[in-house]
Order: C-alpha cells, then sequence, then structure tokens
C-alpha cells in the first residue's frame, strides 16, 4: 500500500476516533468526556466517508452529534451538582476493569488476525454511486420495509415511554 | 485501507466501551461507554458491507441505520430513567441505588 494523501487522512481519522474515544474512558470531567465523544462520533462519521457509506456518515453526524450528544450534555445538566462533575472511580475496580478489557482485546485482535476469509481484502479505490436512493429503495419498497415499521413503533414506544418515566409525579 | 484495519479500529472502540462500562461510576458515563460500544458495531457492519458482500449490496449499511435508530431510542430511555432514579435517590452512582439488595 502506497502512501498517499487517502491513507494519511485515513490514518488521521482513525488516530482521532481511537485517541477521543481514550480521552473518553479517562478523562475525569463528564463534560470533557462528553466532548470528547463528540470528536469520537465525528471521527467514526469520516470512516463511514472512506467505506462509501455517505447516507450513513450523514445520519451519523445527525442522530449521534446532533441528538444523542445533546441528550447526554442534558442529562448531565440536569443531573449533576458541582461536585458530581467529577466521574468516580474505584482502583481495584479499575485493575480488574483494565485486565478484562485488555483480555477482550487481545481475544478479539487474535480472531481479526486469524480468520482466513477476512484475509486480503483491499479497498481497491473504485467509486460506488451515492447510496441514498438505494437506500431508499430498499426501505419503502424492498426487503426492509417490515422492519423499518418495527422500528417506527419501537421509536413511537420508547418516545412515550421516555416521556412517562421522566415526568414530574403529580400528587393529587 | 484493508477490511483489517476497520476491525481493529472497531475492537478498539468495543475494548474501551466495555472498560468505560466496568470502570466508571456515574450512569452517564456508563451510557457514553454503550454509545462506544453501538458505534463500534455499526462501524463493523459497514466495514462489511464494503468488503465482503458485493460492492452493489448495502444492506449492512441498512442495519448499521437501524443500529442508529436503536441507539437513539436507547440513550432516550436511559437518560429518562436517569433523570427518575435522580429525582428518587438524588444521585446517580449506580452503587448508591441499592434498595433491592438484600
Amino acid at each position: 500500500m502506497e502512501f498517499t494523501l487517502k491513507t494519511f487522512i485515513f490514518y488521521g481519522f482513525a488516530l482521532m476516533t481511537v485517541a477521543s474515544a481514550l480521552l473518553v474512558v479517562t478523562v475525569r470531567n463528564i463534560v470533557h468526556a462528553a466532548f470528547s465523544l463528540m470528536v469520537t462520533l465525528f471521527g467514526v462519521a469520516g470512516l463511514y466517508v472512506f467505506l462509501q457509506a455517505d447516507f450513513l456518515a450523514a445520519t451519523q453526524v445527525i442522530v449521534y452529534v446532533g441528538g444523542i450528544l445533546v441528550l447526554i450534555l442534558f442529562g448531565v445538566m440536569m443531573t449533576s451538582g458541582r461536585l458530581e462533575m467529577r466521574i468516580h472511580i474505584e482502583r481495584g475496580q479499575l485493575l480488574l476493569g483494565g485486565a478484562v478489557a485488555l483480555a477482550l482485546f487481545m481475544l478479539l485482535l487474535t480472531v481479526i488476525a486469524n480468520t482466513p476469509a477476512w484475509k486480503n481484502r483491499i479497498d481497491d479505490g473504485t467509486a460506488l454511486p451515492p447510496t441514498t436512493e438505494k437506500i431508499g429503495e430498499l426501505i419503502l419498497n424492498g426487503p426492509f420495509l417490515l422492519p423499518f415499521e418495527v422500528v417506527s413503533v419501537l421509536l413511537l414506544v420508547a418516545l412515550i415511554g421516555a416521556a412517562l418515566i421522566s415526568r414530574k409525579e403529580v400528587r393529587d | 485501507m484493508t477490511l483489517q484495519h476497520y476491525l481493529v479500529i472497531s475492537a478498539i472502540l468495543f475494548t474501551l466501551g466495555i472498560f468505560a462500562v466496568l470502570t466508571r461510576r456515574n450512569a452517564i458515563s456508563i451510557l457514553m461507554g454503550i454509545e462506544l460500544i453501538l458505534n463500534s458495531c455499526n462501524l463493523n457492519f459497514a466495514a462489511f458491507s464494503r468488503f465482503v458482500t458485493p460492492p452493489e449490496d448495502i444492506s449492512g449499511q441498512i442495519i448499521a441505520i437501524f443500529g442508529i435508530v436503536l441507539a437513539a431510542a436507547e440513550a432516550a430511555v436511559f437518560l429518562a430513567i436517569i433523570l427518575a432514579i435522580y429525582r428518587e435517590f438524588g444521585s446517580i452512582r449506580p452503587n448508591e441505588v441499592d434498595t433491592l439488595k438484600g
């Protein structure tokens, strides 16, 4: 693989994603962690662009950065007083959790490196047509119509449930 | 770029998410860990859709979009539960919510 501008940008996005995800799990201040999470989500959107998933990248930015992250910041604002801004961590848990995570990572790396079907799958750089039209066709006029409807009902249920759970108790 | 590049990035994201869920003692930080895990999963779907299935087949991307929708629903319900817990217990540290502990 020759070192072109494209690979340079790819490694830039990869580094951005991994480094900011590392910050999300190590930084002690919860607001800083939320903003690192934003950088991670943008990095993943960039990787989607490299996978030629343009619609997916746009959805990632709109839903995650525009929706979920704002929700998380609202959650921080409403539940954390000045004392709760710092994330509490216990030392024994840190060691044990680190060991479990490291073991899991080693297992995943072994699987990724040794699965024959996943070797030598190289991006040949051919540009595919934009995916939006095809996704619309597959969802609204194809095999994904039923999952689409089910997921709409699920969203409605989640919306009503969230409003019901978080509303103030009215005492009569 | 090969498939394995993406898989390694996604494995790192997954591991960091698990680490956050295991070690952090704040419900919102745990939610951030779960979001990292879901992102790694969606990245895997998109990568397999690009490299393993034929290029004109984009089913993997559609599954990733459904994954994003589920993550949004999950985050909304999670934060609603956190708000209810905060109102009840005055704290969102998971180990202080122990009414059911015997």
